[in-house]
């Protein structure tokens, strides 16, 4: 028991959380301002993977890291384009559009990695983004230390935390955008155009999902190889409605995630073999599912999420 | 005279062969009311929602304010000063009042959204026209009452010049459309414009200086409203001249539903403490602004729930496990509130639905086989003894009209004879011709022997029907009265909690 406080109270612990956290965060920040605007974008594990494949590429043939992200952002951002085409001036079902575009990005990453790498057997490596230390804030004990000792793509996320917040409730364009996500007709009787609105949403949503997952090629790892975003998609989706759709629950949900996630790490090291190492990767999932349960029972989800509008129509 | 703001000439709309507008011209002035009177699909939602952007005429112009208004853009209509109050509002519930307001009133690519300000416009307004409303309150808590203020300073907030409101009564209490009279007078003195649609004729004389009436899609007349009555409108407005239903009086029989003390708690809505009977040969009318647990009172008699407190029989036996088809089978004739939502199902055939309560008993269904030609069998009967219009049995039921959808369901109970017949809005949404078929149906059904719940809102057709009214608030259920001793304005102020204004007949 002391052991597992001793942890929790080193700055280690709090480094890797972060660390583990910045994807979360930047996929469920994605996913819930698709949401939002009242589009479910079930594509977020195949757009994570494109980012992962399209930064670390862009890397690999000889581009700036930051270039790789914007190449990233532009690929998520093209996937989700797609997808908003789809399903908003369109109206195809939510559902179905996103699998095909999940199965669609994963398959495509893998394809011109292949195409460009056809013949290697252990993963090409780059030299990935290097932790920042702050100056001074960094020395604040654990909590400076864990903070302000990242690398810039955690700082970029955090930021896009409070970006996405003061967007949806401080500017007249998320205003537009929530209310499209409650109520369409209501936003055209004002003279918004939804299509405009949702496509955008689900543009700009889709890059900060590519975003997140060019981090694990860029940063957290050095390479990129199959399967690495692993679920990580699906979990956003998940702490999107643990977040009750909103900017800094959703924080919160992705640090509590994440948390787990680095705990259970540790504790396999501390148990030991006692317990087969499965029972611990599960537990991040057990506890989310628990916490999931426990928070989000009375979340009000938007109104209008996966209900196509069609202008015009007899509602 | 004050000078034309708003001139449509010859607007025409098609949806596919139905001409829902027909070469339609009128004027708008400076500071008058106008109201556009007509029956369902007659054409004026579909003529509001031309003028409003949402459609674009086939033929025709709007000129607003002299100047030519372009089609098929809700923007341009709002840049002419041109704000419409839609018959279901376009709120988003989870937002605040002020959010809803401000939406769409500032371009959409800035820094931030100057609220103070906004808030303050917003105080001003509601000030001046005694809109009373909570700025920072979500739309989803406030009342219909209040979400229509909402609308109404949405619109203000926008310096609309015309307002174009769609059936703005429709959920009102007689209190609140008064208020909302009132408000319409403020409105007009401060030089707007005003078209409101409606299907209540009484409305239309109180509120409005010019008629327009629409029949099958063309404006068949414009009256001054002093200079006319409501016998030429309702003429006018359906082509024929239509009976007042006539209620044989009748002396009422043993009783068939009988409530003593009922409690009810349920999250549909709540009873507290009820007693009620009818008995046969009688109309029992509860009147009430819907939610105040008319829900559970026909959840009740349609056998979808039991008690939590207190006696409930029906035909004298007590009933103490809910069921649908055990109600069926004791002679309860179910109308339920929602056609659409629980009456019919929609994409399934008429024949389906037709035998959609009694699917479960012999007559047709034998050995878990559905007896499909039985079952089409009864629906050509009912099809032809209640004059359902459509195709055949096979017909997809959501394709017809409200009124025959109305038609099939109660073809589908009261060709039984039932004893009693739980009515819950059963003319809700359906134009005059309808309305008076099902009224005609009910006192047929009197007549016969049965007794009747009416649940309506329509305290005009509660108090031509029914031999009795009780108002519901919160739950609470009050005495029943002879329909004599009521006015439609005790009725009014009982649906808003003022219980002490009914007369006192315990």
């Amino acid at each position: 028991m002391t052991d597992i406080l001793d942890l929790l109270a080193s700055a280690a612990f709090w480094t890797a959380t972060l660390r583990i956290a910045t994807p979360y965060i930047l996929g469920t920040l994605g996913e819930l301002v698709c949401e939002r605007a009242g589009v479910l974008n079930l594509g977020i594990e195949g757009i994570m993977t494109l980012g992962a494949m399209a930064g670390w590429m862009t890397v690999y043939q000889g581009g700036d890291l930051w270039t790789g992200v914007m190449v990233a952002a532009l690929a998520g951002g093209m996937l989700g384009l797609l997808h908003a085409l789809l399903t908003v001036p369109l109206g195809l079902s939510q559902h179905v559009t996103g699998i095909g575009v999940t199965l669609l990005g994963t398959s495509l990453s893998y394809y011109v990695y292949r195409m460009v790498l056809p013949q290697v057997s252990s993963p090409p490596t780059i030299e990935p983004f290097q932790p920042w230390a702050v100056p001074v804030l960094s020395e604040i004990p654990v909590i400076g230390q864990a903070l302000f000792n990242q690398t810039p793509l955690t700082y970029a996320a955090l930021a896009a935390v409070g970006l996405v917040a003061w967007v949806l409730y401080r500017t007249p364009l998320g205003l537009g955008v929530r209310m499209v996500g409650e109520n369409p007709a209501a936003a055209e009787a004002q003279g918004i155009s939804v299509t405009a609105v949702r496509m955008g949403a689900v543009v700009c949503g889709s890059a900060l999902m590519a975003v997140g997952g060019a981090f694990l090629t860029l940063s957290a790892f050095n390479a990129f190889f199959f399967n690495m975003i692993n679920g990580r998609g699906w979990i956003c989706i998940a702490l999107v409605v643990f977040a009750s759709w909103r900017p800094g629950k959703a924080l919160l949900g992705a640090v509590l995630f994440a948390a787990f996630d680095a705990l259970q790490l540790r504790l396999q090291q501390i148990v030991g073999p006692a317990l087969p190492y499965q029972v611990f990767l599960m537990l991040p999932y057990v506890l989310s599912i628990l916490a999931l349960v426990l928070m989000s029972r009375r979340a009000a989800y938007p109104r209008a999420l996966m209900i196509p509008f069609r202008k015009g129509e007899r509602h | 005279m004050h000078e034309v703001v708003l001139r449509l000439a010859g607007v025409t709309k098609r949806f596919g062969a139905l001409v829902a507008n027909d070469d339609i011209s009128l004027e708008l002035r400076r500071g008058e009311v106008m109201a556009l009177l007509g029956e369902n699909g007659a054409g004026k939602t579909t003529l509001m929602n031309i003028l409003f952007g949402h459609y674009v005429a086939d033929e025709g112009s709007i000129e607003a304010f002299g100047k030519p208004l372009p089609g098929g853009s809700p923007k341009a209509a709002l840049a002419a000063g041109i704000c419409m109050v839609h018959q279901h509002f376009t709120l988003a519930d989870n937002l605040s009042v002020l959010d809803n307001v401000i939406l769409g009133t500032e371009p959409l690519w800035r820094f931030r959204s100057d609220r103070g300000a906004a808030a303050a416009k917003l105080s001003a307004l509601a000030e001046r026209f005694g809109l009373t409303v909570d700025p920072a309150a979500p739309v989803g808590s406030l009342s219909v009452g209040e979400r229509q203020r909402v609308e109404i300073l949405k619109a203000l907030y926008r310096d609309a010049r015309i307002l174009i409101l769609d059936e703005p009564t429709a959920v009102l209490t007689p209190q609140e459309s008064e208020r909302l009279f009132s408000t319409l007078k403020l409105l007009t003195a401060e030089g707007l414009g005003v078209i409101f649609i409606s299907h209540k004729m009484n409305e239309v004389m109180a509120a409005s200086d010019t008629v327009g009436v629409l029949r099958g899609g063309k404006l068949v007349a414009i009256r001054r409203t002093a200079e006319t009555d409501r016998s030429e409108l309702a003429e006018l407005m359906i082509g024929r001249t239509l009976k007042a239903p006539a209620v044989e009086p009748m002396e009422p029989a043993e009783p068939v539903l009988t409530l003593a003390g009922v409690t009810v708690r349920a999250a549909r809505g709540m009873l507290d403490r009820a007693d009620l009977v009818v008995r046969r040969h009688q109309i029992v009318g509860i009147a009430g602004v819907s939610g105040n647990g008319q829900a559970a009172l026909a959840d009740l008699v349609s056998g979808l729930g039991v008690p939590d407190d207190g006696r409930l029989e029906v035909f004298g036996k007590p009933v103490v496990v809910a069921g649908p088809l055990e109600m069926v089978k004791r002679g309860v004739a179910r109308i339920p509130e929602d056609r659409h939502a629980t009456g019919l199902v929609g994409d399934m055939a008429v024949w389906e639905n037709l035998i959609a309560e009694r699917v479960r008993l012999p007559e047709f269904s034998r050995l878990g086989f559905l007896r499909r030609d039985a079952a089409r069998a009864r629906a050509r009967e009912v099809i032809k003894d209640y004059d359902v219009r459509c195709p055949g049995p096979d017909a997809v039921s959501r394709l017809l009209s409200g009124g025959n959808m109305q038609k099939l369901i109660l073809g589908r109970t009261l060709s039984y004879k039932p004893g009693l017949i739980l009515a819950n809005q059963p003319t809700r949404g359906l134009d005059v011709g309808a309305v008076a078929y099902v009224h005609e149906q009910l006192l047929a059904a009197r007549k016969a022997g049965a007794g009747v719940l009416l649940i309506s809102e329509d305290l005009d057709e509660l108090l031509a029907l029914a031999d009795q009214v009780a108002v519901i608030h919160r739950g609470r259920l009050s005495p029943p009265m002879p329909r004599a001793a009521v006015t439609i304005c005790q009725l009014g102020l009982a649906m808003a909690g003022h219980w002490e204004e009914l007369p006192d007949v315990a």
